[in-house]
């Protein structure tokens, strides 16, 4: 070790390697993953996520995954928790609307209308 | 692909023992077969420190805690967790009191982990211990960089004289003086970090050289720059041998990183570290005693003055400090010496850390602020007594301290009240105890250890101890008098002003503190030729009251036969035969066997 700044190098790349173990005060971002979920193509979704949010070092952020959401029909559901505890339901998700949420919702802060669960009933009720 | 989630399983010396190895084995097996293999990183850390719950495995990023784990439940709960998403309910920690026990809480939340503050074992449960770039991670060698590069090693003797930190090997000695009184000596020095960790119950020391091996290293290369040496050992008992291993891997490390060694950060700093085993005789963990070892004589002590920061290893100055010690330095350097001052209590600063042990629900290791009190430490974190058993005693400080009881609970729990109620910090083990102990074999156990470990250069320490044992011996024994007791306490203070280093001079406090706080116990056991626990075998009778109902289990699993009786129909012990095993009264269904 020669420098500080090596140092610096090293533990940017180690941080942002354990940065999932952190404790994180800003969003949430649910995928259900049950066989339902598995099925409709929750993985990818899963994935992408993960992926997207660790390109973008969004440190405070959270992925994780939970079972059946009740609406299997709708599979990929996500689920996105702001910091206050407001919840949006996203259904019918697939990798390139995760990417679209990711940048939209979790960084611009703008709920995706269109995509929303609350919006696909809406819809099919008229 | 991206890591979504992290599976850190124990890799501390007690989860490793009840198989943690093989379940780290398992996890990578079944996520290969399952085909998430690159998406779950898998990997060992040091000690959690609720090791009543080990094998403990924790998953990331939902911080779910599982404990109790096996390799039969690897595969469930990666399928169940890992690939669908629902908690493994059948191992997932659900807290025991009433209020949270349907909750499932994440693991920086729980009870044990709440109330706890962690600057010594900060990195321990959380990084790979075998990788030098994870404890970089963490903000690792920044505390060396900085007083390398801006600081002069005045100030660093300054900052940690300001922050108030005393040694954690149980005296309580001012750091900073220590590091002060051997940089004013020219020349040559050396750096020493005592790990000979060996009472009983104690083992946070290794949990943190297994858990976090650099931040030694770095505290230890900072003191060097602070004293002016370029030299430091780690004294370690052969007896760890994991700690030993990730020690050994750490420095390795550190030297192909260049963060030991020659010209560090180019500051033209150089420092070399090397372990020195030890055999692991207690009173090696006395820091003369230590030093002979190292020497290569053998470990006994010498007079004080000259102290080892004049006169040290190979009568070159050298500091001597406690593993615990070292591992608050990189925190205070970093934070400060304000921050570290802000917590602990007005007599002493930081935190300390315990093993809890004994008759406690969550046995582990602890960190709490200095001045805690017994009561959060042992119920509100330690989970409280198990089988609703009564709170009797706590012995600290093991061997060399004594024991707080039922009205100590409330007291703050610093280096003075401690050294006021006759015991001591000690290395920091906490041996709780209930009702069924008791506190004659107690102190008879801990001095048993102390005549075992005596060095036996001093007299009232070598002929001393073993007087005072053949005393208890006979006192268990039904044997004792009333002089007995009087002459127990008279050899005790004797030695106490006497012998020569620190294991004879505390050796008597088990004795002392237990005749102050249980001394109607010794009567018992001289006038009545009675143990009130039921524990010492020649005082106790084993007899079957009334509620036997005559199930013939007790007669039939006797080792002696001295059980005899009809079936349905109450059972006798013949007292003559029976040795006192025990056998039957675990083995009674209605509790109907009882001891006098």
């Amino acid at each position: 070790m020669k420098s500080l700044e090596e140092l610096a190098k090293i533990r940017e790349k180690a941080a942002k390697e354990m940065n999932i173990r952190n404790e994180t005060h800003g969003y949430r971002i649910v995928v259900g993953m049950a066989t339902c979920g598995i099925t409709a193509g929750a993985r990818p979704v899963l994935n992408t996520l993960v992926e997207e949010v660790q390109k973008r070092n969004l440190t405070d952020v959270k992925v994780t995954q939970v079972g059946c959401m009740g609406e299997c029909a709708l599979e990929p559901i996500v689920e996105v928790y702001s910091p206050d505890g407001a919840r949006t339901t996203y259904c019918l998700v697939h990798p390139e609307e995760a990417k679209r949420i990711i940048e939209e919702h979790i960084i611009g802060g703008k709920i995706i209308e269109e995509f929303t669960m609350e919006y696909y009933h809406r819809k099919q009720a008229k | 692909m991206a890591i979504r989630a992290q599976v850190v399983v124990c890799g501390g010396t007690s989860c490793r023992s009840s198989n943690s190895v093989k379940i780290k084995e398992e996890f990578d097996r079944v996520l290969k077969e399952i085909g998430i293999d690159k998406e779950i990183l898998v990997f060992q850390s040091g000690c959690f420190g609720l090791c009543e719950k080990g094998p403990v495995v924790v998953i990331y990023p939902d911080e779910t805690f599982y404990g109790h784990m096996t390799v039969a439940d690897v595969e469930p709960l990666c399928r169940e967790h890992l690939l669908k998403g629902r908690v493994y309910d059948k191992k997932v920690y659900k807290e025991k009191n009433k209020d949270d026990i349907a909750k499932i809480k994440l693991f920086h939340e729980m009870n044990f982990y709440a109330k706890q503050e962690r600057i010594v074992l900060r990195n321990c449960g959380i990084i790979d211990p075998t990788n030098i770039e994870e404890y970089i991670g963490r903000e690792g060698y920044e505390a060396l960089g900085k007083v390398l590069t801006k600081m002069t090693p005045t100030e660093v003797i300054d900052e940690v004289s300001a922050s108030g930190l005393a040694g954690r090997g149980g005296g309580g000695f001012p750091t900073g003086k220590k590091w002060f009184f051997a940089a004013k000596n020219k020349g040559k020095h050396y750096v020493i970090c005592n790990a000979d960790e060996g009472d009983p119950g104690a083992f946070m020391n290794r949990s943190v050289m297994e858990g976090d091996p650099h931040a030694i290293i770095e505290a230890m290369e900072i003191a060097g720059y602070a004293i002016g040496s370029d030299q430091g050992y780690i004294y370690i008992r052969a007896e760890y041998p994991l700690a030993v291993e990730t020690l050994e891997n750490a420095i390795k490390q550190a030297y192909e990183y260049g963060l030991l060694g020659k010209n560090i950060f180019g500051t033209g700093f150089n420092f070399d570290l090397e372990l020195r085993l030890g055999a692991g005789a207690f009173v090696c963990g006395e820091e003369t005693a230590l030093l002979a070892s190292i020497e290569g004589q053998r470990g006994m002590p010498r007079n004080k003055p000259p102290f080892p920061a004049n006169k040290g290893l190979w009568q070159i100055p050298t500091i001597i400090n406690n593993v615990g010690t070292f591992a608050n330095i990189t925190q205070i350097i970093r934070n400060g010496a304000t921050w570290f001052s802000n917590i602990g209590d007005e007599t002493a600063k930081g935190t300390k850390v315990f093993a809890l042990g004994g008759k406690i629900n969550n046995t582990g290791l602890v960190e709490v602020p200095i001045g805690t009190t017994l009561r959060t430490i042992i119920y509100d974190i330690g989970g409280g007594i198990p089988n609703g058993k009564k709170f009797k005693a706590v012995q600290t400080g093991g061997p060399s301290g004594g024991c707080l009881t039922e009205k100590d609970l409330d007291m703050p729990i610093n280096y003075k009240n401690l050294i006021a109620r006759g015991t001591m910090m000690g290395s920091g083990a906490m041996i709780v105890m209930d009702e069924d102990n008791c506190m004659v074999d107690v102190a008879r156990f801990f001095l048993e250890f102390t005549v075992d470990e005596s060095c036996g250069k001093c007299t009232p320490c070598r002929e001393g101890t073993k007087r005072m044992l053949e005393m208890l011996n006979k006192i268990c024994a039904g044997k004792g008098t009333m002089e007995d007791l009087t002459e127990l306490k008279e050899l005790a203070l004797t030695i106490k002003d006497s012998a020569l280093c620190g294991l004879g001079q505390t050796a008597p406090n088990p004795v002392l503190s237990t005749m102050a706080n249980f001394y109607d116990e010794y009567v018992a056991h001289v006038t009545d030729q009675s143990c009130p626990a039921g524990v010492c075998k020649a005082l106790i009778h084993y007899s079957i009251t009334d509620k036997c109902i005559g199930c013939g289990k007790c007669a039939r699993n006797c080792p002696v036969g001295a059980i005899s009786g009809k079936i349905k129909e109450k059972h006798v012990i013949d007292t003559a035969i029976c040795i006192k095993c025990g056998t039957c009264k675990t083995a009674c269904p209605v509790g109907a066997i009882v001891t006098k």
